[in-house]
């Protein structure tokens, strides 16, 4: 089934029934004579697993943070959660970005500060959305404990293996209790074992606080493991679209090459 | 001749630099006076910066004190105008040397750890994160920075040039027998409001200046860690240059107000 011109649908599944908690229309991104992105469309649906892959430089990480306001596209529609990103003022954004939870891909914790101050940081615009809490530390130390690392509260971030540092700032996107997490790239620099630790929590934490992610990865495993749903952004369109068994079993030449071992 | 083609370029370049920079003292307006405000961010921030530079501040003007009165006094003996030694190096450390030397070691001090520090925060996402956290990194990294070193720098010219001047008051105790008493009595005598309003006003300015650039490089700092490098070492470059052209527009305010 063709869905645009020149992009292919191999998803057999009914989705459209699922709300949509995020939906991307039409988008363009260039830098100079450089175009990243060329009319990149996507929908993410309620509770969803949804999983990007694409080569380095095609537009993956761009795409991501023009749906948190990081970056202002070209041209397009950006809607997350019935909001349209573009016609939202500073304060609505901030709220809205409250329920979006980034893992960014070098993990960015805040290096002057422990981890526990990393974790309370958040909240400090957002105490209303938490109840109003004065003591912080139970919070804190239940987003620790659900990365399995209560124990880290107050050292430095120097102080952590690069695993442990993906896990705090994993912690650090659920203080704020998102209904959407933003990975980008989780597991790049990670060794196998801990790659696979990464995505076993990735998992457990959409079961238990019953987010809705959208995965950017290059990462084979990670897609096959996590994802419910792929789309393969190649030359800035949303090539190819489906589960992974589908995508594995497609003869498109541009899919395959992502499936070769 | 491809050094000359590129002339304009670079200007422009500059020039463009210049438009950016006048755009961010501006956000810097717009944002200071709007609550939240990072209070807490702000005073820590005053502590690092007064602390951090204090020992280097103290030292400096020691041996600028030192050395001014160890060089002019072999000259006012020859004018046999040795007795005015308190008066000439007193009135030269608090309208001059003082704020522009400790603004010079601050700018190397603070604006490079500013830019440095802000721009490792840039390339390692860490602003993105404040901002997708719903923080305003800008009012949160940028403002206080800029207050901090604009409040932070009179005090520490006050404390420079008091040091410079108990330095060159052992000179003068050692050398011609004066003493500390009829030393720091003849230059407060020497000194008007002319000579202490305009150095702690330009002070301020010499602060703003070192914050606003170390925070401007830091903050749009690109090309991965090597621009962090590029960013510290242009901040210092940058500042000291401004320093010049605050301390050249503020003597010639002065001298309109004061006469100097």
């Amino acid at each position: 089934m063709m869905e645009t011109e020149n992009s292919i649908s191999i998803n057999e599944k009914q989705t459209d029934s699922k709300q949509v908690i995020l939906e991307i229309k039409d988008l363009y991104k260039s830098f100079g004579d450089n175009t990243v992105l060329n009319g990149f469309n996507m929908t993410l649906h309620k509770g969803e697993n949804l999983v990007v892959m694409g080569k380095s430089g095609s537009g993956k990480s761009v795409m991501i943070k023009c749906l948190v306001g990081l970056m202002q596209a070209d041209s397009g529609y950006i809607s997350v959660m019935g909001k349209e990103i573009k016609t939202l003022d500073r304060e609505t954004l901030d709220i809205l970005r409250s329920d979006i939870g980034f893992l960014f891909q070098g993990s960015a914790l805040y290096d002057s500060m422990t981890v526990r101050e990393n974790l309370e940081f958040p909240m400090r615009r957002h105490k209303e959305k938490l109840g109003n809490v004065t003591d912080t530390k139970p919070l804190v130390l239940e987003a620790l404990e659900s990365v399995g690392l209560a124990h880290t509260m107050d050292l430095m971030p120097e102080e952590l293996s690069g695993g442990m540092k993906r896990r705090i700032a994993l912690a650090r996107t659920l203080i704020l209790r998102p209904k959407i997490i933003l990975y980008d790239e989780p597991t790049s620099g990670l060794d196998p074992i801990t790659s696979k630790e990464i995505i076993e929590l990735m998992r457990n934490i959409q079961k238990k606080y019953d987010t809705s992610s959208l995965i950017i990865t290059h990462d084979m495993d990670c897609a096959r493991v996590i994802s419910e749903r792929m789309i393969l952004l190649v030359d800035g369109i949303n090539y190819a679209e489906g589960t992974y068994e589908e995508l594995v079993k497609s003869n498109d030449p541009k899919v395959e090459a992502f499936f070769k071992k | 001749m491809a050094n000359v083609l590129k002339a304009p370029k670079r200007l422009l370049r500059f020039l463009t630099e210049i438009g950016e920079l006048a755009y961010f003292a501006g956000r810097f307006f717009k944002e200071a006076v709007k609550p939240p405000f990072e209070f807490k961010e702000l005073l820590r921030q005053c502590y690092q910066m007064g602390n951090r530079s204090l020992i280097l501040v103290l030292v400096t003007g020691f041996i600028i004190g030192l050395v001014i009165d160890l060089q002019s006094r072999p000259t006012m003996i020859q004018f046999g105008a040795v007795s005015m030694m308190p008066n000439m190096v007193g009135i030269s450390i608090v309208r001059e040397l003082g704020p522009v030397i400790t603004a010079l070691v601050c700018a190397g001090r603070i604006a490079s750890g500013i830019g440095a520090e802000l721009g490792s925060m840039r390339v390692t996402e860490q602003i993105d994160a404040m901002e997708v956290s719903g923080t305003n990194p800008f009012k949160y990294l940028v403002v206080t920075r800029i207050i901090a070193t604009t409040l932070m720098l009179p005090l520490l010219v006050i404390l420079g040039d008091a040091i410079a001047l108990y330095g060159s008051a052992l000179v003068e105790y050692y050398k011609g027998g004066v003493s500390f008493q009829l030393y720091f009595s003849t230059v407060f005598k020497a000194l008007s409001y002319g000579d202490l309003v305009p150095a702690t006003i330009k002070s301020f300015f010499f602060g703003f200046a070192i914050g606003l650039v170390g925070c401007f490089k830091g903050y749009y700092s690109k090309k991965g860690t090597a621009g962090v490098g590029v960013a510290a070492n242009t901040a210092v470059v940058f500042a000291s240059m401004l320093l010049f052209v605050i301390d050249f527009v503020a003597v010639f305010i002065s001298d309109i107000f004061y006469d100097l």
